[in-house]
């Protein structure tokens, strides 16, 4: 054991004496095609901090980002993990995985592909983090040179929790682990397999812009005087009627701030496939009736989870939905019954044409 | 003779690949190969280019931010957009805050367990750590009941069996030699370190709506509305106060525990202030304006370029003569030319490596992701020592003073800088340097808000409908690890073309046609390796470096051809 720990000789003997000790639980966390955003946000966590998690709550033996071990050091860990553990430990995986060539994305001589299948594929649970290990990410998007993947698609029948964004929000990852480690089970997930005590919500029923989109009162243009009065964003293309996301509730960075509140538009990172089916960020989102306290955001959400089912049944319509999407200006107001076309919120195959 | 493969490279950003020869344990020659690819820029072709940044800010996240300033201003340069004065305040405060945090995330925990052995802390005397603590700075947690604590705290995990992140690290290696009270001391600060990077981003949240990843920029400005009259506005007094509050609280951690940590370990080490000194050229963009980006005079961090370790001499930047090799890169040229300058670029990925599981990349051929970017066909380091090589040659005060009160400290030459600790103690003063900026910057935006001049969005080119029917523009900025470069290219209000050169593409590249190492290459060569089975020295060199390989594997793809010329100096 102290061996297989790297630990001074003097060691072992207080190893053996300590194993019988309750063990925690162990947690590997992949980074596949990834810009580490997943990781970072994770070292802010607050409570539990990163350090209570490392140290107290997990064995976190697998990260590269933060790890002490290297090279074949690193890998020795990764494959004791899979070995001995195999069926108990946490995955935690960030970054999309290619598949159109394995030498888009290779660690230790192993492509990514085998490397998720091999260490998730042996975890009790996988947990998805980010808009890339969920649904693919922004390198999935036309024309997606890499094969780009998500993890619940490379590597089917998990036991997986999604946690979108761009990145996860770690409140709700630390507090997904710690249920985890409190209750032995994942709490309860949407379709998406996302858990809804994070995304069960409508940002923009929980914004607290909300009262001035009743109330029609709007920022016009950026920097205008509604800018500084915090007025409501829609119309500058916040996405907030289309994600769902708890940002209004439990913000970043130790609620010190969300988007919205930093005067820009929400991009409903958490949403199936946003850099699809929620950009262009500027444009404002079509057929959302008009304002007024007697149709709720969530009723509209709803007609755009319906849209983008229709969308990605029917390419037809996600054609008659590119011919309508234009890289400026307005796309066209509608009702409800014609959320589906025209915004946005289908499978597209590519970015807006050019008009 | 023995191969040496390390990959993962951990404790980066991303996926490296270092393979080096050890002949008679030292390092004859290496290889650097990046080992992921994605290609963004395809992906924002066709796209509003008012939106690149929130998909180009996606690079890289361990320097989060860098690539949306880069992008909006190579946007706000295509469409001759200058930014209003409190939007330059606040760019500068988010990016000056993202290196003042980086560098030290990069010393504490990724840098510091190649010189720090975690398990020698437990035979530590807390109580002469302490006394240490105290001899060094005024930091508030160096009591001996601190470090007691932290103490018990290594012993708890180390009897545990289970190290968690520290497991198999390269305890008890030769090559480790600080006393058991400094070791403490230091896993002391690395956990100190964690909770300061995250409760210092908070500038982040306030300024950008979150870390990492923050959503504030637009083209022509931020969205931080401000008015001092509206508890709404993103920006108001009570924002402000945060700001100083923790701006302070950045000076402070650099002050009274990163540079006096850094200089310690440096004391124990001083034959790493004479290995690993590179290619000896140095380049810089430069940036932190304090007018317009179009106003280079007033750079906190100059432009320029170094040759040769020749710190009397500094000459000017000219961004047309950076090329781009892909002899040994994992890319095709269509017409066979050896290199392109970023506006001609292309890119066909071939990925033509061996098929994993592999044991050995095929270096005598193509082997990395990473393009090899060269000055006028010359190698150049990039990053906090490059930037502080040009301000000492151009004589830029205060980054001059205050490497010369250091060199005097510690009673050496001006050379040692150009070694592996030269980089680490360059990246520590430059944080000092800019963390001492911020209150500036920051008087600056309070002075505006009190005079109630608040713009912070110039919206006179925001409908495309007023941009000419092609336009291309280049916007860089000095990230933490080195000079940024974005260039984009605009046609009929959508992204024609899109390139990126990263700082790491600069220094973890390939060799070039002419067989020029890369500068991680160039710095391995003649290290010790004390045991082949642990190349703690290899991690040293290369982390001082302070990779970032997402950030380094870019396309580049245009119509072949020539872009008007344009200066950044």
């Amino acid at each position: 054991m102290a061996t297989v720990l790297g630990l001074p000789v003097g060691a072992a003997a207080q190893v053996a004496a300590t194993l019988e000790k309750k063990r925690r639980p162990v947690l590997v966390w992949l980074e596949l095609q990834d810009c580490a955003g997943n990781s970072e946000s994770m070292l802010r966590s607050s409570h539990p901090s990163i350090t209570e998690l490392v140290l107290s709550f997990f064995s976190w033996e697998y990260h590269e980002t933060i790890m002490a071990a290297a090279g074949k050091q690193a890998n020795g860990v990764l494959d004791r993990v899979v070995h001995e553990e195999a069926g108990k430990y946490l995955a935690v995986v960030e970054g999309s995985i290619p598949t159109t060539n394995p030498g888009y994305c290779t660690i230790g001589g192993r492509s990514a592909l085998d490397i998720a299948r091999l260490v998730c594929g042996n975890a009790a649970a996988v947990i998805a983090v980010g808009s890339c290990a969920f649904d693919g990410g922004p390198q999935r998007s036309a024309p997606n040179p890499t094969g780009a993947i998500s993890v619940g698609e490379a590597v089917p029948n998990l036991n997986l929790v999604n946690m979108g964004g761009c990145p996860h929000n770690p409140a709700n990852t630390a507090a997904l682990l710690v249920y985890w480690l409190t209750y032995g089970r994942m709490p309860a997930l949407d379709a998406h397999k996302r858990p809804l005590f994070a995304y069960g919500h409508i940002v923009h029923d929980q914004c607290e812009r909300r009262a001035n989109y009743d109330a029609g009162r709007f920022v016009e243009r950026w920097d205008d005087d509604g800018a500084r009065r915090g007025y409501c964003l829609y119309k500058m293309g916040c996405k907030g009627p289309h994600g769902t996301f708890n940002c209004p509730v439990v913000r970043w960075n130790d609620g010190t701030s969300w988007p919205v509140e930093s005067g820009h538009g929400c991009a409903a990172c958490a949403s199936y496939r946003f850099w699809d089916t929620a950009l262009p960020l500027y444009q404002r989102l079509p057929g959302v009736p008009g304002f007024g306290v007697d149709i709720t955001a969530g009723k509209i959400g709803g007609w755009m989870t319906a849209g983008v089912a229709t969308g990605l049944a029917l390419h037809g319509i996600a054609s008659a939905a590119r011919a309508q999407m234009r890289p400026r200006g307005e796309a066209p107001r509608g009702g409800p019954t014609e959320i589906g076309r025209g915004s946005g919120l289908v499978e597209r195959e590519g970015p807006p044409e050019k008009s | 003779m023995a191969r040496i493969v390390v990959d993962p490279l951990t404790r980066i950003e991303g996926h490296l690949r270092v393979e080096a020869q050890v002949e008679g344990g030292v390092i004859s020659d290496a290889w650097s190969s990046g080992t992921m690819f994605r290609g963004l820029e395809l992906v924002v072709r066709n796209r509003d280019p008012r939106e690149a940044w929130y998909w180009l800010q996606r690079i890289c996240s361990v320097c989060t931010v860098v690539h949306a300033l880069a992008s909006v201003r190579a946007v706000e340069d295509a469409l001759e957009i200058e930014v209003p004065d409190n939007a330059r305040l606040v760019r500068n405060l988010i990016a000056s805050a993202q290196l003042v945090q980086d560098h030290v995330v990069h010393f504490y925990h990724l840098q510091a367990l190649d010189w720090v052995d975690v398990a020698s802390a437990l035979k530590a005397d807390p109580v002469k750590t302490a006394q240490i603590a105290n001899s060094l700075s005024d930091w508030a947690k160096s009591g001996s009941s601190h470090f007691r604590a932290v103490q018990t705290t290594v012993r708890t995990l180390v009897e545990s069996g289970q190290l968690s992140v520290f497991a198999n690290g390269y305890w008890g290696h030769p090559a480790y030699r600080l006393p058991p009270e400094v070791n403490l001391l230091a896993v002391s600060h690395y956990l100190d370190a964690l909770e300061f990077q995250r409760d210092y981003i908070r500038i982040h949240a306030a300024l950008g709506g979150k870390n990492p990843h923050l959503q504030t920029f637009l083209v022509g400005g931020m969205s931080t509305a401000m008015d001092p009259d509206s508890p709404q506005a993103p920006l108001n007094p009570e924002r402000l106060q945060l700001l100083r509050t923790l701006i302070e609280m950045g000076r402070q951690f650099v002050r009274q525990v990163y540079i006096p940590d850094v200089l310690a370990v440096a004391g124990f080490y001083p034959d790493w202030f004479s290995r690993g000194e590179g290619v000896g050229n140095f380049l810089s963009y430069g940036d932190f304006p304090d007018k317009s980006m179009h106003d280079p005079s007033a750079f906190f961090f100059p432009a320029g370029v170094v040759r040769k370790r020749d710190i009397s001499a500094v000459q000017p930047f000219s961004p047309e003569k950076v090329t781009e090799y892909v002899a040994r890169s994992w890319y095709e040229y269509g017409d066979n030319k050896p290199a392109r300058h970023p506006f001609e670029g292309e890119t066909k990925p071939t990925y033509t490596g061996p098929t994993p599981p592999y044991d050995y990349l095929n270096v005598d051929q193509k082997y990395s992701w990473l393009k090899a970017p060269r000055y006028e066909n010359e190698v150049m380091e990039l990053g906090p020592l490059a930037r502080f090589v040009v301000a000492y040659a151009a004589g830029k005060q205060p980054a001059k003073g205050l490497v010369d009160s250091v060199l005097a400290q510690i009673k050496q030459p001006a050379t040692v800088l150009f070694s592996t600790l030269g980089r680490i103690a360059a990246r520590a003063l430059e944080a000092q340097l800019v963390a001492d900026k911020m209150p500036d910057w920051l008087h600056e935006l309070e002075d505006n808000l009190g005079r109630r001049e608040l713009t912070m969005h110039n919206g006179a080119r925001w409908d495309p409908d007023s941009w000419p029917s092609s336009c291309r523009g280049f916007g860089w900025h000095e990230a933490p690890r080195g000079s940024l470069g974005h260039w984009v290219e605009i046609e009929n209000g959508s992204i024609r073309n899109y390139q990126v050169i990263a700082p790491t593409t600069w220094n973890g590249g390939p060799r070039d046609a002419m067989g020029q190492h890369g500068p991680y290459e160039a710095a391995l060569i003649k290290h010790p390796i004390a045991d082949p089975d642990k190349p703690l020295e290899l991690l040293r060199t290369i982390h001082s470096f302070d990779p970032c390989l997402a950030c380094a594997v870019q396309v580049v793809d245009a119509r072949g051809r020539r872009w008007q010329q344009v200066e950044a100096t």
